[in-house]
């Protein structure tokens, strides 16, 4: 593992676990947000044909635009562990590429929730106005929270990586910010699922 | 005390080169992450199952059986992602335990809270 000092040297460290540290954090940060957005999910369920006013999911969700943006966040998936692959073999421009297809197609990602949200508070569904609002609001609003986290961290990389800073020895960095966007992946796979094919 | 020290220094370099026994070892294919080719195959199947579950969705004849068919669907999908995208079949055995923790707990909170709140009674 290397670790840079104050004066700027890096050194190598060798971790009790032979694990590196960041991966090992971004790993129990990963698992804690499993139960982040299981409280999210499971509240939805809870909630699931509760409300006493419309208007209710079938009225409004719209399953083939979403199912684009579905496709849309798997296909940036693909685009990260592609990035990911080229820094390892050390191709500058492969890592530049994919890089910044992941961002951009994580805001295709979001422009299309930006849609789905504008649209559905013209059709009266606002957080306020029943018990499918609330939590549909508060646990996709927080998925495409945590996407647009992902796309800065993302972008933030490809900067360094046009400024030339991006070697075939930091990896890792890439390899972390591919696992929180995988992450956030999984977790609209279950989002998907369980919100607009089961809840309509 | 120089033995000692050279024990600790040979067990860390065995552990950062995978050759510990339980929790920390390395699958043998450690440092070896899937192929190009193999990551497009892996979404390939993903954008198959995504096909699936939306058209199942608009099949009436499967409507009886159409909660099972989409969370099996779904936790193939999720468990090719975790495993090849996030590299957890080839990785420490540690960050599997870390994930797959996360996720037992956050499972049996979801079914405390269903139970809790009469879901399945309902």
């Amino acid at each position: 593992m290397r670790s840079a000092t104050t004066s700027g040297h890096v050194v190598e460290m060798t971790t009790t676990t032979g694990l590196d540290h960041r991966k090992m954090l971004i790993w129990t940060f990963l698992g804690s947000e499993c139960l982040f957005f299981g409280s999210l999910i499971s509240t939805y369920l809870v909630y699931k044909g509760k409300s006493v006013v419309g208007p209710y999911p079938q009225d409004v969700l719209n399953i083939p635009f979403t199912s684009v943006s579905t496709f849309a966040l798997l296909m940036s998936s693909l685009m990260m562990v592609l990035a990911l692959a080229a820094i390892q073999r050390g191709n500058q421009r492969g890592v530049r590429v994919w890089l910044l297809a992941t961002a951009c197609l994580g805001l295709v990602f979001l422009g299309g929730q930006v849609y789905e949200f504008t649209s559905f508070v013209h059709e009266g569904l606002t957080p306020a106005v029943n018990l499918f609002g609330a939590s549909f609001f508060l646990l996709t609003g927080f998925h495409g929270a945590h996407v647009t986290v992902g796309v800065i961290w993302l972008l933030s990389i490809w900067v360094v990586a046009m400024r030339g800073g991006l070697a075939q020895k930091d990896s890792l960095n890439v390899e972390l910010a591919g696992l929180y966007w995988h992450f956030v992946d999984v977790v609209w796979i279950v989002i998907f699922t369980v919100v607009y094919l089961i809840g309509t | 005390m120089g033995s000692d020290a050279q024990d600790v220094s040979v067990t860390l370099r065995s552990a950062r080169d995978g050759n510990t026994r339980g929790l920390f070892r390395m699958r043998p294919a450690e440092h070896h992450h899937p192929s190009p080719g193999k990551y497009v195959a892996v979404a390939t199947v993903l954008c198959l199952l995504t096909i699936i579950e939306v058209g199942v969705y608009y099949v009436e004849a499967l409507k009886n059986i159409l909660v099972p068919v989409l969370l099996i669907l779904s936790a193939a999908k999720f468990s090719l992602v975790v495993l090849f995208y996030m590299h957890l079949k080839f990785d420490s055995r540690l960050f599997s335990v870390l994930f797959v923790c996360g996720l037992v707990l956050a499972g049996s909170l979801g079914i405390s809270l269903l139970f809790l709140f009469r879901v399945f009674g309902a």
